[in-house]
C-alpha cells in the first residue's frame, strides 16, 4: 500500500466513521452504578488460603485418623 | 481533565471512597468521552465507564501519584474499552450512535461508507482501537500510545495494518478506494 492509498483509506475511514466532536457527557449520573459495582465486588480469597484448605481436606481424606487431631487444634 | 489536589490522590491511594468519588466527579466526563470515541455507542460507553472506574478503584493501591491520575485513568479506560470490543465481536453488531456526516464527500456513496464501517468492525479490536483513535478521532500518536501502553512506532504500525486490511476487505467486495 503506497502513501496515496494510505491517505485515501484514511479519508474513507473518516467519512465512514465521523469524528465525535465536543465533550460528550453521559445521559445519567454513573456514580450510583459505580457504587453498586463496588458493593457487588466479591471478597478475593488469597491463593494461599485455598492451598491451605486443599491441604487440610487432602489430609483428612487420606488420613481420617488425623480429623480428631485437627479438630482438637481448631 | 482537571487537576486534583495531591491530598485527594493520596487519600484515594489509601482506599478512601470519598476521595474516589471526588476523582470520579472530576474525571467521569473525560473518561466517558474517551471511551465513547472507542466504542461509539452511548449506552455501551456508560457501561464501560462504570467498569473502568471499578477497575480504577480496584487498582488504587498501585496508583502512583507522580504519574498523575489523568493518564493512568485513561489507560485503564482504554483497556476496559478494548475488552468490551473483544466481547462484542462474538455478539451481534451494535449500531453506532453517530451516523455519517452531512458534509460527506459526494464521491463516496452511502453504500461505500456503510461497507467500510462494516469492514472496520471485522478488524481485530487492537487494530480498530488504534485506528479509531489515531485516524478517526485524530488523537496524537503519543497519547494513543500511552493509553494503550505501547510505543508510538507500534501505534503507527497498527494503524498501517488496520488500513491495509480494511483496503483488502473492501477490494474483496469490489470496492477500490
Amino acid at each position: 500500500m503506497n502513501a496515496h492509498d494510505h491517505d485515501r483509506m484514511k479519508q474513507l475511514l473518516q467519512q465512514a466513521l465521523p469524528r465525535i466532536e465536543g465533550e460528550a457527557e453521559p445521559h445519567r449520573d454513573l456514580w450510583p452504578a459505580v457504587l453498586r459495582r463496588l458493593d457487588a465486588e466479591t471478597v478475593a480469597v488469597p491463593w494461599f488460603d485455598w492451598a491451605m484448605l486443599a491441604s487440610l481436606v487432602g489430609l483428612a481424606a487420606f488420613f481420617p485418623a488425623s480429623i480428631p487431631v485437627l479438630l482438637y487444634y481448631l | 481533565m482537571q487537576n486534583e489536589p495531591s491530598s485527594v490522590l493520596n487519600e484515594f491511594r489509601q482506599g478512601s471512597v470519598d476521595a474516589f468519588e471526588t476523582l470520579f466527579r472530576l474525571h467521569q466526563r473525560a473518561v466517558y468521552g474517551w471511551i465513547l470515541r472507542i466504542v461509539r455507542n452511548s449506552a455501551a460507553a456508560e457501561d464501560v465507564t462504570v467498569e473502568a472506574f471499578w477497575r480504577i478503584h480496584r487498582a488504587h493501591a498501585r496508583f502512583d501519584a507522580k504519574r498523575g491520575f489523568e493518564g493512568w485513568a485513561r489507560s485503564i479506560a482504554t483497556h476496559a474499552a478494548l475488552d468490551w470490543l473483544k466481547t462484542r465481536r462474538e455478539e451481534s453488531e451494535l449500531p453506532s450512535d453517530f451516523p455519517s456526516p452531512a458534509t460527506a464527500d459526494p464521491a463516496i456513496t452511502a453504500e461505500i461508507r456503510r461497507k467500510t464501517a462494516l469492514a472496520f468492525e471485522r478488524l481485530a479490536p487492537k487494530l480498530r482501537i488504534a485506528a479509531v483513535l489515531a485516524v478517526v478521532e485524530e488523537q496524537p500518536h503519543k497519547e494513543v500510545a500511552e493509553a494503550l501502553g505501547i510505543s508510538v512506532a507500534a501505534v503507527k504500525l497498527r494503524v498501517f495494518r488496520a488500513l491495509r486490511l480494511l483496503r483488502k476487505d473492501l477490494a474483496s467486495q469490489g470496492i477500490t478506494p
